[in-house]
C-alpha cells in the first residue's frame, strides 16, 4: 500500500513520462470502449488481462481481430483493443466466422471470446470442429456456469446439483470445456481463473504464441446470477479451491530467457519463438502428455477442485491454414490477376467440355 | 414418374420420318451404371451436331430405385422436356408398364428381353434386346460384365437410329478421360450390340438421327453447377465452404475439381482458393460471412434445407452489411421434400431470408453461360452493395447437361466496392463512420481487418448501431439505419442484372418467367405463335425488380407469371411490389418435380384464352 498522498502521487505521475511498450505505445492505447457489464463481473477482469498481455507483448492492434458470439462475455471485445477490428457475431457461431476470417487473411492474430452457453450449449458443435481443425485461433471461454445475458438460466457447464434462483436445481452433469477440447484433439488447453492476474496473463501470452488453436477455459464469476460459494464458478470457490499446476512465466522471443532460480522448471518452446516456463507444483504433470492432461481434468472434476494452468500443449500438429496449402501472401492481399485463372487455363477447361 | 398421355405424336402414320426431332427415354435402375451409357449417348449426339438436352430423373436412393434419362433431340433447337416419349428403352422391369404408357403412338420400345412386357400396344413397335446373351458373348471379362450391360442399348439405338459409332467411341474416350482400356471394353460391348442389331433388327422408318451443322459448332456441353463453379473461380473466389446436399454438392465438387488447374499460383505452386467442407450449413455460411467481412470473395452452395439453417446468418449479413454469396440449387420442398427433383420453391425464402426486416438481392441464371457470368457478378454485387447475394439455380439447370456457348474470359477488374485503405484514412484525417451514407446511395464505406492504420478499426455487430458502428438503442439511430438500408436496396435495383426482353410487334399477352423455365417458355411461345397467338416475354434475372418490369406489365393486357413451384412465389412478389397491376398478373405455377414443359405453358394459356380471362 502506498502511503503517499494523492496530490504527491499525481505530481509524480505528471513528471514521469508515461510508460510505453516496445512499439512505443502507452497501455491506454490498448483499451476499448467503457464496459457496460455489472460491476465485479469476472469478464471485465479478463478484458483487463487481455489489454495487459497485448500491451506488454507490444502487439500491433491493427493486425489483431477480436471475434465473439453472443452473451455478456461476447460483448467484451468492444471493451479492449480499440484499434482492432471486432465482430460480435451470432450465438454459438463465432468459430465459423473465425474460420472464414483466418482463411481469408492468415496473417491476422485472431482472438475469439465466448461464454459457456455460447460454447458448451448452443455452440458445442462449432467449438469442437474448430478445435478439430486446429484453427489458429485463441479461443477464450469466459465460463460462469450460467447464461448471464438472458438473466440466469443454467448453461451446459453448470454444476450438477447447483441451485439458481429462477430455475431451481440443475440435475444434469456439466460438460467440461477442457475435456471437450481434449477429446477433439486441441493442441493447447489451459484453465485459469479471472481473478488470477499473473497466471492468466502468462497463459494469454503463451496462447498468442501458439500456432494452432489455444483453448482457454477461464472461470469467470457472474456476480449477478451465479456467485454463491457453492458454485464452482464463484469467486469464493475459485479463491478457496484453486490449485495451480505450475507457476507460469511467459518469455517473449525478444526477451532473453532468463529464469529466476525456480526449481523443477520446464520450458516449453512456442511456435513464434517465445516460451512458457512452468514451475512445477505438481511435479508429475507433463503438459505434453495427453493422458496426463486427461487425468488432471478428471481429477479436477472428481475432487471439485479448480486445477489451473497449462494442461496440454502440442506444437507439432499442422493448422488448418497449413493444411490448405494456401499462398504465403494472405488471400485478401492477392491482386486480381492472382485471383483468377489465366486465359489459357480457362480455355483449357473449355476444351475438355467441347 | 407418371405423366398423362396427352401430347400428339410427332410421327403420324405414313408421315415422313422424324429426323433429329424426338425424345428418347431410357428407364433403368439407379446405380446400374446407366449414367455412363446415357452420358455417352448424349455426347455422341452433341458431336453429331444435333441440338440435344439430357435430363436425368433420378430417385433419392443409391441403388435399385427407378431412374429415367430423357434425351430431347430438336433440329430447331427446342430443348425443354417433352412430356411424351418417342423412343423408349426399358431396362427396368419395375417400370415397364408405366414406361409403356408414356410412349407416343407410332413410337418404339426397346426392351431387355428378360423383362416381362405385358399388355403390348398395337400402335407401338417393340424390339427385344437379348441383353444377357450379348453381354455373355462380348469379349468382356466376366467381372466387368455388369458394368457394360447398359452399353447394349447404346449399340442397338446406334444401329436403329443412325448414331455414328465413331462418335460413341470418342464419347467413351472423353468419359474415361483418355483411358483407352476402359473406353475400349465398353466400345467392345457397343460394337457387339451394333453387329447383333444389324443382323436382327429391322430399321424403323419413323425416327432417324442424321449429322447436322449450324447449331453445336464451337459450343460446349456442361451442367449449371460446373458453370457456376467455374464462374466463381474466374470471378475471384477465395473461400468456398459447403455441406453436402443434393443437388448442390456437385457445385462444390466442381470448385474442388477445377481449383488446381485454375487457381494455383504459378509463382509459388500454392493455392489461391480454399475449399472447406463444413460441419453443417450454419458453419458453412458463418465461414463465408467471416471471410467476406475480412475482404475475401466467399461463397457457399446449398439447397432448401440448408437455406433454412443459414437464415440467421443471412439476417446478420444483411444488417451488419457483410458481402457474401449463397448459391441455392433448388430442389422440391418443403422439408426434405423430393431431394432429387427440381423446383423453384425457394424464391420467397431467399428474398426475405432472415428475421426482422430483410430483403436480399437474388439472381436467377437461366443457362450455364449465365451461371458462369453470375459466378462473378454475384461477388461484384455483394461487394459493391456490402450485402448478401443469393443465386437461385435449380436441379434441372444445375445437374443436367446443356449446350452452351463457351464461357467468355474477362480480365476486367473486380468491383470491390467502397473500401478505405490506410492511405485513404490518412487523407481523411478526421473520423469516418462505418455506416455513414456519404454518397447518398445507401452504401457506406468499410475498412478491412488488417488495415495498418489506427483509425481503421470498427466494431461489427448485429445489434443496433449508429453511423459509427457504436451500440445504440436510440429510436432515431435505428430508423435512420433502416432508411439507409432501404436506400441501398434502391441502389441494388439499379445494379442488379436487368431483365431480358423479347417483344413482338402487336402482341398483347405477356409472359414473365425466370431461370431454367426459359427453354419451356421459348418453345411454348413458338407453338403459340403457330396458332396465331403472339406473346411478349420478360425473363427476370434478379430481384429486386426494376422499372422495366412495371413498363412490361403496363404494355400487356395480361401477363402470365410462369414458375416451377406450387404457391406462385414470383407472382406473389410481383403482385406485392406492383399492386396497381396485380389484376393483370396470372399465375402459372406448376410443381411436380419435373422441368416445365412447353406443353404445360401452351395449354394453360390456351385455357385462359378459352375461359376469356384474356
Ligand atoms: C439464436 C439465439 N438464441 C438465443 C439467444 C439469446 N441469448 C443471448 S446470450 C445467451 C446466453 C449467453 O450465455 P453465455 O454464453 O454463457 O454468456 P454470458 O452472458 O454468461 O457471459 C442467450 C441464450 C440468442 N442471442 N441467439
Ligand atoms: S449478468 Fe453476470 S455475466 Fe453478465 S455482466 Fe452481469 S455479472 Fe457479468
Ligand atoms: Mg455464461
Amino acid at each position: 500500500m502506498s502511503t503517499r498522498t494523492r496530490t504527491e502521487g499525481a505530481a509524480k505521475r505528471a513528471a514521469r513520462p508515461a510508460k510505453t511498450n516496445r512499439i512505443g505505445l502507452e497501455k491506454t492505447s490498448y483499451r476499448g470502449r467503457p464496459s457496460t457489464l455489472c460491476k465485479g463481473c469476472g469478464h471485465d477482469s479478463i478484458s483487463q488481462r487481455i489489454v495487459n498481455a497485448a500491451w506488454e507483448m507490444g502487439l500491433d492492434q491493427t493486425q489483431v481481430v477480436k471475434l465473439s458470439g453472443i452473451g455478456c462475455s461476447s460483448k467484451t471485445p468492444a471493451y479492449y483493443l480499440g484499434w482492432s477490428h471486432g465482430f460480435n457475431s451470432l450465438h454459438g457461431r463465432m468459430p465459423s466466422v473465425a474460420t472464414g476470417a483466418i482463411v481469408a487473411n492468415s496473417s491476422l492474430e485472431v482472438i475469439g471470446v465466448s461464454g459457456d452457453g455460447d460454447t458448451a450449449s448452443i455452440g458445442i458443435g462449432q467449438f469442437k470442429h474448430a478445435v478439430r481443425r486446429n484453427l489458429p485461433l485463441i479461443y477464450i471461454v469466459e465460463n460462469n456456469g450460467v447464461y448471464g445475458l438472458t438473466k440466469g438460466q443454467f448453461s451446459a457447464t453448470a454444476d450438477e446439483g447447483q441451485f439458481l434462483k429462477y430455475q431451481g436445481v440443475n440435475d444434469l452433469p456439466p460438460l467440461d470445456i477442457c475435456m471437450e477440447a481434449l477429446t477433439a484433439n486441441a493442441t493447447f488447453i489451459a484453465r485459469s481463473f479471472a481473478g488470477d492476474m499473473k497466471q492468466l496473463e502468462a497463459l494469454l501470452k503463451a496462447a498468442i504464441n501458439h500456432r494452432g488453436i489455444a483453448v482457454l477455459d477461464i472461470v469467470s464469476p457472474c456476480v449477478t446470477f451465479n456467485n454463491h460459494d457453492t458454485s464452482t464458478k464463484s469467486y469464493g470457490f475459485g479463491r478457496a479451491n484453486e490449485i495451480r499446476l505450475h507457476d507460469l512465466n511467459f518469455v517473449p522471443e525478444f526477451e532473453e530467457i532468463e529464469i529466476e532460480d525456480y526449481e523443477d522448471e520446464v520450458e516449453v518452446e512456442l511456435h513464434d519463438g517465445g516460451s512458457i516456463v512452468l514451475k512445477k507444483i505438481d511435479p508429475d504433470h507433463d503438459p505434453k502428455d495427453r493422458t496426463a492432461a486427461y487425468n488432471v481434468i478428471q481429477q479436477s472434476l472428481d475432487e471439485k477442485k479448480l486445477i489451473t494452468g497449462l494442461l496440454y500443449i502440442n506444437e507439432e500438429e499442422p493448422t488448418l491454414t497449413e493444411l490448405l496449402n494456401l499462398t504465403d501472401t494472405p488471400l485478401t492481399h492477392l491482386p486480381d490477376e492472382k485471383l483468377r485463372p489465366s486465359r489459357e487455363a480457362l480455355e483449357g477447361v473449355m476444351a475438355t467440355l467441347a | 414418374m407418371s405423366v398423362a398421355v396427352r401430347e400428339a405424336p410427332i410421327v403420324k402414320p405414313d408421315a415422313p420420318a422424324a429426323v433429329n426431332d424426338f425424345a428418347i427415354n431410357v428407364a433403368t435402375a439407379n446405380g446400374s451404371g446407366s449414367q455412363t451409357s446415357n452420358g455417352v449417348l448424349l455426347r455422341a449426339l452433341f458431336k453429331m451436331g444435333i441440338p440435344i438436352n439430357g435430363k436425368n430423373l433420378f430417385p433419392s436412393n443409391i441403388q435399385g430405385l427407378p431412374t429415367w434419362y430423357i434425351i430431347r433431340l430438336s433440329k430447331d433447337g427446342f430443348l425443354a422436356r417433352r412430356e411424351m416419349t418417342d423412343v423408349q428403352v426399358c431396362m427396368n422391369g419395375r417400370t415397364v408398364a408405366e414406361d409403356m404408357e408414356r410412349v407416343a403412338p407410332g413410337g418404339i420400345v426397346l426392351y431387355d428381353d428378360s423383362l416381362p412386357v405385358a399388355n403390348r400396344r398395337k400402335d407401338v413397335t417393340y424390339y427385344p434386346m437379348p441383353v444377357k446373351d450379348l453381354v455373355k458373348d462380348a469379349k468382356v471379362p466376366r467381372a466387368l460384365r455388369d458394368y457394360v450391360a447398359n452399353m447394349v442399348y447404346v449399340g442397338v439405338l446406334a444401329e436403329l437410329l443412325g448414331i455414328e459409332p465413331a462418335e460413341i467411341e470418342a464419347a467413351l474416350l472423353h468419359h474415361f478421360e483418355g483411358k483407352e482400356k476402359a473406353a475400349g471394353l465398353n466400345m467392345e460391348m457397343v460394337q457387339h450390340a451394333i453387329d447383333w442389331a444389324s443382323q436382327n433388327v429391322v430399321q424403323h422408318e419413323g425416327y432417324r438421327i442424321e449429322r447436322m451443322t449450324g447449331f453445336n459448332e464451337g459450343k460446349i456441353l456442361v451442367d449449371g453447377n460446373t458453370a457456376g463453379a467455374l464462374g466463381a473461380l474466374a470471378g475471384g473466389l477465395s473461400l468456398a465452404s459447403w455441406y453436402p446436399i443434393t443437388p448442390s454438392s456437385s457445385m462444390a465438387e466442381a470448385v474442388e475439381k477445377y481449383a488446381p488447374a485454375l487457381r494455383t499460383d504459378p509463382d509459388t505452386g500454392k493455392a489461391t482458393v480454399a475449399v472447406i467442407q463444413a460441419e453443417d450449413e450454419l458453419a458453412a455460411i458463418g465461414m463465408v460471412v467471416g471471410a467476406g467481412w475480412t475482404g475475401a470473395r466467399a461463397m457457399t452452395c446449398t439447397s432448401g434445407p440448408g437455406i433454412s439453417l443459414m437464415s440467421e446468418f443471412a439476417g446478420l449479413a444483411y444488417f451488419a452489411e457483410v458481402p457474401a454469396v449463397i448459391w441455392d440449387i433448388q430442389r422440391m420442398g418443403p422439408s426434405t421434400g423430393l431431394p432429387t427433383r427440381t423446383s423453384q420453391g425457394d424464391i420467397l425464402a431467399a428474398y426475405y431470408c432472415g428475421h426482422g426486416d430483410t430483403k436480399h438481392v437474388v439472381l436467377f441464371p437461366a443457362d450455364p453461360a449465365e451461371c458462369f457470368e453470375f459466378g462473378r457478378t454475384a461477388f461484384d454485387l455483394a461487394e459493391a452493395l456490402q450485402t448478401l447475394v443469393f443465386v437461385l439455380s435449380d436441379l434441372d439447370l444445375g445437374m443436367n447437361s446443356h449446350i452452351s456457348e463457351p464461357f467468355e474470359y474477362t480480365d476486367a477488374p473486380f468491383k470491390r466496392g467502397k473500401v478505405l485503405s490506410a492511405e485513404d484514412l490518412e487523407e481523411r484525417q478526421g473520423s469516418w463512420g462505418r455506416y455513414m451514407d456519404v454518397d447518398g446511395d445507401g452504401v457506406a464505406y468499410r475498412t478491412l481487418p488488417g488495415t495498418r492504420h489506427n483509425m481503421a478499426a470498427y466494431f461489427t455487430r448485429g445489434t443496433g448501431h449508429n453511423e459509427y458502428g457504436y451500440y445504440s438503442e436510440r429510436p432515431e439511430d435505428w430508423e435512420q439505419n433502416l432508411e439507409r438500408l432501404k436506400r441501398k436496396f434502391e441502389t441494388a435495383r439499379q445494379l442488379a442484372p436487368r431483365p431480358v426482353l423479347d417483344e413482338v410487334e402487336g402482341a398483347q399477352i405477356g409472359i414473365i418467367s425466370l431461370g431454367s423455365n426459359h427453354d419451356g417458355v421459348e418453345e411454348a411461345r413458338a407453338r403459340l405463335e403457330a396458332t396465331m397467338v403472339s406473346t411478349n416475354y420478360l425473363r427476370l434475372r434478379a430481384l429486386p425488380i426494376d422499372d422495366s418490369v412495371r413498363t412490361f406489365i403496363d404494355q400487356n393486357t395480361t401477363v402470365f407469371v410462369v414458375e416451377a413451384n406450387s404457391d406462385g412465389q414470383l407472382h406473389t412478389v410481383l403482385t406485392t411490389e406492383e399492386p396497381a397491376q396485380a389484376l393483370k398478373l396470372v399465375s402459372l405455377a406448376k410443381c411436380d418435380g419435373l422441368p416445365l414443359s412447353a406443353r404445360y405453358i401452351v395449354e394453360e394459356i390456351q385455357l385462359a384464352m378459352e375461359e376469356e380471362l384474356i
